[in-house]
C-alpha cells in the first residue's frame, strides 16, 4: 500500500483524510499526525467572552472525527525531510511517506510584537483566539466597569479577518445589553488602510462602525503594547501614533507551526508557498499545503479549507495517477459576519472578484442576504456548527458548489456606493485604499492623466 | 491598462499607477515615480528599493514590511521615516512593483 501522511488534524486534515479513504481505501494508507486529542470548532470562540458559549459547545474528541480505517498518531512535529520523504516527530518517530498533506493551520504569536509591562499593570491584554485566550476575556468581560476598549489587528494576514470586526460588533450589542454602552468607548484598530481590504466591503462595514459610534484607527502597524503606566495601557505605531485602552483585544500576529520554518519550507511567517490553483507546494510535486498553512491569497478560513480540499481531491487522483491536475481553486470563501441583536451579514468572494451585495446562493429568493444584516444569515451562522461537525468534517457534499458564482450579485460597477479608485479588477488581494478620491475612473479615456495612487 | 510616458518612457501601468512590467523600469523612472508623490530619493531609500527589485525577480512577488526588515536588514521604524505613512504601497509603487498581498 502507497502511504498518504497528513499532518495536522484540525478542520483541513481531517476533511481531506476522510474524503480520501473513500476512494482510496484499498490502495493508500492514510495516517494522521496531531499534537493533541481536542478538536476545536475554532468559530466558536468568538462568542466565549460573551458568555454565549462555553468549552463543552465548541470541543469534540479530535480522533473521533476520522472515518474507520485511518491512522492516527498523537504527537508534535520536529521536521520534514523532504529529500528522504520521511516526517519525524519530537519523540523521535520517523513517519514515512509517499504523499505528504501539510494541514498544520496558523496560530497567534504574540511574542512576536514587543510589550512592555510592569508588575501592577492596571490595563488587560487579552485575545480570543485560543480557548484559553477566549475563557480568561470572557472572566475580564463579566466584571469589566467600563472604559477605552480597544480591538486591534496586528498585522495580516490572520486566520478569519473579519473575526475581530465580530467581535467589536457584538461587544457593542453586549454593553447596550448591559445599559453601559455610554460607559464604554471602542475603537478598532487595524493595519489596512479601511475596516476591510476590499473597496465595496470595506464601505459597507466602515458604514456599519460608523453606525455603532465605533471609532476606527487604519493604517496602525504597531511597534510596541505598553502597560506599564499605572492609568490606561498605550499602543503604538511605529509612525508614533498612540492609542490609549483600558482593556486591549488584540489579535497576535498569525504564524505557521515551528517545524515548517525548521524544515525550511515556509516564508517569514511560517506559511507554505505553494500554487494557488493546486495547492502543491513550490518546489515538491508530492506536498500539498491545505487550510490556513499555505500563503494562497485569499482569506485564511474554515469555508476556504473547504472549498479548496472539494477541488484538490479530484486533483489529487489524477495527480498519484501521473495525469496533470485539471482542476483549479478559485480561492472561494464565505464568510458569515456576527453584527449583534441575533442578527449577520455575509461575504461570497474569491481570488479576483471582491465580497458584493445582492442575495445567496439563488438570485432574488437567496434565502441569504449578501453584505446586508439579517436574522437569516444570523441564523445560517449558527446551523454551521452543526454542518461543521456532521457535514464537512466527515467528507459529506453540502449544497454549496466550491467555486464561486455571480448569481444574485450586483457586479461592483453597477453600485452606487462613490467609491474611490476601485481594486475591482485587481487579482492583487493587497491594501487597496478606500481613500477620498472620488469617481476618478482614468483608465476609459483615451489620453489618460496619469493615475498616482492615493497615499 | 493605460500607458503613461514618464521619464521619456512609455510604460504600462494600472488603474491605480502602479507599474505593471517589471523590466520596464528604471532608476530615473522611480526618481520620476517618487517625486509624483512628493518625496526625492536619498542612498537610504535606494537600499531599500534595490532590495525590493532584487527579492522580487528570486520571489516573484513584492516583499511585505516584515520580509524587508527580517530578510533586508531594514527596520520596520525606519521605513516609516523613508517612506511615511504607507511604507509598504509607497515602496512598491516607487520600485515599479505590484502592491504587497495584504490580505483578505
Ligand atoms: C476566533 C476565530 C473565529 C473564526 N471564525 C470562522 C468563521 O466564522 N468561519 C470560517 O470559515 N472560519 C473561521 N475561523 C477560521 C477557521 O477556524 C480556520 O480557518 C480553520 O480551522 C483552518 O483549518 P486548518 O485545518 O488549516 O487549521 P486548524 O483547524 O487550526 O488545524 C491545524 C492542526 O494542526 C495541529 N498542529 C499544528 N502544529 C503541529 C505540530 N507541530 N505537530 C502536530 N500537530 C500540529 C494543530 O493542533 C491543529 O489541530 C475562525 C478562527 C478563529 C480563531
Amino acid at each position: 500500500m502507497k502511504r498518504l501522511l497528513v499532518l495536522g488534524a484540525g478542520t483541513a486534515g481531517t476533511m481531506a483524510a476522510n474524503r480520501l479513504h473513500k476512494v482510496l481505501k484499498n490502495e493508500w494508507q492514510i495516517t494522521v499526525v496531531d499534537l493533541d486529542t481536542e478538536h476545536i470548532y475554532q468559530p466558536g470562540l468568538l462568542f466565549i467572552p460573551f458568555g454565549t458559549l462555553d468549552r463543552k459547545g465548541v470541543i469534540k474528541p479530535r480522533f473521533k472525527q476520522f472515518v474507520k480505517g485511518i491512522n492516527t498518531v498523537l504527537g508534535k512535529i520536529d521536521l520534514v525531510k523532504p529529500e528522504l520523504k520521511q516526517v519525524l516527530l519530537m519523540d523521535g518517530t520517523v513517519l514515512p511517506y509517499d504523499q505528504l498533506i501539510i494541514a498544520t493551520g496558523t496560530t497567534v504569536a504574540p511574542e512576536e510584537t514587543t510589550r512592555i509591562s510592569g508588575d501592577s499593570d492596571a490595563s488587560e491584554v487579552h485575545e480570543f483566539y485560543t480557548l484559553k485566550g477566549a475563557e480568561a476575556l470572557a472572566e475580564t468581560m463579566k466584571s469589566w466597569r467600563g472604559g477605552k476598549l480597544v480591538v486591534h489587528v496586528t498585522e495580516m494576514p490572520i486566520k478569519c479577518p473579519i473575526a475581530p470586526l465580530e467581535f467589536v460588533f457584538l461587544a457593542d450589542a453586549f454593553f447596550k445589553d448591559h445599559g453601559v454602552r455610554d460607559q464604554v468607548e471602542l475603537t478598532y484598530v487595524t493595519p489596512l488602510p479601511g475596516a476591510f481590504t476590499k473597496p465595496v466591503a470595506a464601505k459597507y462595514l466602515g458604514d456599519m462602525l460608523d453606525d455603532r459610534s465605533i471609532a476606527v484607527e487604519t493604517d496602525f502597524y504597531t511597534e510596541h503594547i505598553d502597560t506599564t503606566g499605572s492609568g490606561s495601557g498605550k499602543l503604538v505605531s511605529f509612525d508614533e501614533r498612540v492609542i490609549d485602552f483600558d482593556l486591549l483585544v488584540t489579535v497576535p500576529i498569525n504564524m505557521g507551526s515551528k517545524y515548517i520554518e525548521r524544515s525550511g519550507l515556509g516564508d517569514e511567517l511560517r506559511h507554505v508557498p505553494v500554487d494557488k490553483h493546486t495547492l502543491l507546494a513550490n518546489d515538491y510535486d508530492n506536498i500539498f499545503v491545505l487550510g490556513d498553512a499555505s500563503n494562497i491569497p485569499t482569506s485564511k478560513a474554515g469555508s476556504v479549507a473547504h472549498f479548496a480540499v472539494e477541488i484538490f481531491v479530484e486533483n489529487f487522483l489524477q495527480h498519484i495517477a501521473g495525469k496533470p491536475m485539471t482542476h483549479s481553486f478559485d480561492g472561494h470563501a464565505n464568510c458569515f459576519i456576527e453584527t449583534g441583536n441575533q442578527k449577520a451579514t455575509l461575504l461570497d468572494f474569491n481570488y479576483t472578484t471582491e465580497p458584493l451585495p445582492g442575495t445567496f446562493p439563488a438570485s432574488k429568493v437567496g434565502p441569504l442576504s449578501l453584505l446586508t444584516e439579517s436574522r437569516m444569515n444570523h441564523l445560517g451562522k449558527l446551523a454551521f456548527r452543526w454542518a461543521y461537525w456532521y457535514l464537512l468534517l466527515p467528507g459529506r457534499n453540502i449544497f454549496l458548489p466550491s467555486a464561486m458564482s455571480m448569481t444574485g450579485k450586483t457586479p461592483a460597477d453597477q453600485l452606487d456606493l462613490r467609491l474611490p479608485t476601485t481594486d475591482s479588477g485587481d487579482p492583487d488581494p493587497g491594501d487597496s485604499d478606500p481613500g477620498d478620491s472620488g469617481d476618478s475612473d482614468s483608465s476609459k479615456s483615451d489620453t489618460p492623466d496619469i493615475p498616482i495612487p492615493s497615499f | 491598462m493605460p500607458t503613461i510616458t514618464i521619464a521619456s518612457s512609455s510604460v504600462e501601468v494600472n488603474d491605480e499607477g502602479f507599474m505593471t512590467v517589471y523590466d520596464e523600469w528604471n532608476e530615473e523612472i522611480g526618481t520620476a515615480l517618487a517625486a509624483n508623490i512628493g518625496l526625492e530619493l536619498t542612498d537610504g531609500h535606494w537600499e531599500v528599493i534595490r532590495f525590493l527589485r532584487d527579492d522580487f525577480a528570486s520571489q516573484g512577488e513584492t516583499a511585505t514590511l516584515r520580509r524587508v526588515s527580517n530578510t533586508g536588514g531594514m527596520p520596520t521604524k525606519s521605513l516609516f521615516k523613508l517612506f511615511p505613512k504607507k511604507p509598504a504601497k509607497k515602496m512598491a509603487y516607487i520600485a515599479g512593483l505590484p502592491k504587497p498581498h495584504g490580505c483578505v
